[in-house]
């Protein structure tokens, strides 16, 4: 039988501490607009925000599986939906929904209902090209990395760029075998 | 009120200190940077809950502006309603807002080589880009201040009007 798996993360993100989302949204605000004067570039603000988002992930794993009541998950599959169903829901409080599988099942979309990154945002024409919500691509590449998944995540459809929806693709590089023994001194 | 987990903020917060301490040399620059993203963060904070909580009124008056931002602002970005709000008994232009756990400074243990840094400046920022939007320039600071029979030093964010204000509040008699 399979094990039975929390399908979404409602009770995790009930018994957890919160604070106000405006805080949230607007510190990150704050944390974007410095980036954008210290390194003037796009693209290196999308890479400086991967970068902290990975740094997040891989610490934010284990506060995920500390406390989401999650087993091991069998396949890629089950992955993408527990974090869009679980994680998200946990972490800020909204969900998304995992589509557009290829046919190998290593990649798929995660559509956001709701992203409490960009309120109060709009984009001037100087941003072109600014994943402005890229830290979340970090954050999942460094949580699925600590579980032993190398994975690349992209920005597809962004509504701050006028698209009809928040959408990334998550794809699975490869997945890395777990080593034992761990040796005490690496 | 829509909300997100603490930790999630905690591990944004801590992405901008460390982030900022790549770019300073010093202790007194990262206060700075930090005040500079809170100043960011009270600009935004004055329109929105002028707008949304004071229906649209702003706060003309010194103590009606301070206990905007020591009761409104603190109760919707923290939560709760600031510890305490006192006038500071040397200067008669300095007033100062305390709480005994700082959101910020929670889940922040400062390195002994980094003497006084206090992230509470990003508060402070916060507080100082309230101020100088409601027409209240200021210099404002974030301080530990030990507390007796307490393991950890409470953060007092200490406001300093500038000149002018006191000037123009003399001037017009009100305060």
């Amino acid at each position: 039988m399979a094990p039975v798996i929390p399908r979404s993360g409602d009770a995790a993100f009930a018994n957890v501490e919160r604070v106000n989302a405006e805080l949230f949204t607007l510190t990150y605000g704050a944390i974007v607009r410095q980036l954008l004067t210290d390194l003037e570039e796009v693209e290196e603000v999308n890479k400086q925000l991967d970068q902290m988002g990975y740094n997040i992930g891989v610490r934010l794993i284990d506060e995920f599986l500390a406390k989401s009541n999650i087993s091991r998950c069998v396949d890629f599959k089950e992955t993408a939906e527990v974090i869009a169903k679980v994680g998200f829901k946990m972490f800020l409080g909204v969900t998304a929904t995992v589509t557009n599988w290829d046919a190998e099942g290593t990649s798929c979309s995660l559509v956001l209902s709701e992203n409490p990154l960009v309120g109060f945002v709009e984009l001037p024409d100087t941003c072109h090209g600014l994943y402005y919500c890229n830290i979340l691509c970090g954050v999942i590449r460094g949580a699925l990395e600590m579980v032993s998944m190398k994975t690349e995540v992209t920005w597809v459809r962004d509504m701050l760029h006028g698209d009809d929806a928040y959408e990334m693709r998550v794809k699975l590089i490869k997945q890395v075998p777990e080593e034992y023994p761990y040796k005490d001194d690496e | 009120m829509v909300e997100v987990s603490l930790s999630a903020f905690a591990f944004l917060f801590s992405e901008l200190v460390q982030y900022n301490q790549t770019q300073v040399d010093n202790i007194a620059e990262l206060e700075r940077r930090l005040e500079d993203a809170g100043y960011a963060v009270g600009a935004r904070v004055l329109e929105l809950f002028c707008h949304r909580e004071k229906g649209n009124r702003r706060e003309t008056r010194l103590l009606g502006i301070l206990s905007f931002v020591h009761t409104t602002v603190w109760k919707v970005l923290f939560g709760k309603v600031a510890d305490s709000l006192e006038k500071g008994t040397e200067h008669e232009d300095e007033y100062m807002i305390s709480e005994k756990e700082l959101l910020v400074n929670r889940f922040i243990s400062i390195p002994k080589d980094m003497g006084t840094f206090n992230c509470g400046a990003f508060v402070a920022g916060i507080v100082r880009g309230v101020l100088d939007n409601a027409g209240f320039p200021s210099v404002v600071t974030a301080h530990f201040v030990p507390m007796e029979g307490q393991q950890r030093p409470r953060t007092t964010i200490l406001i300093k009007f500038a000149d002018e204000v006191s000037h123009m509040m003399s001037l017009l008699n009100i305060y």
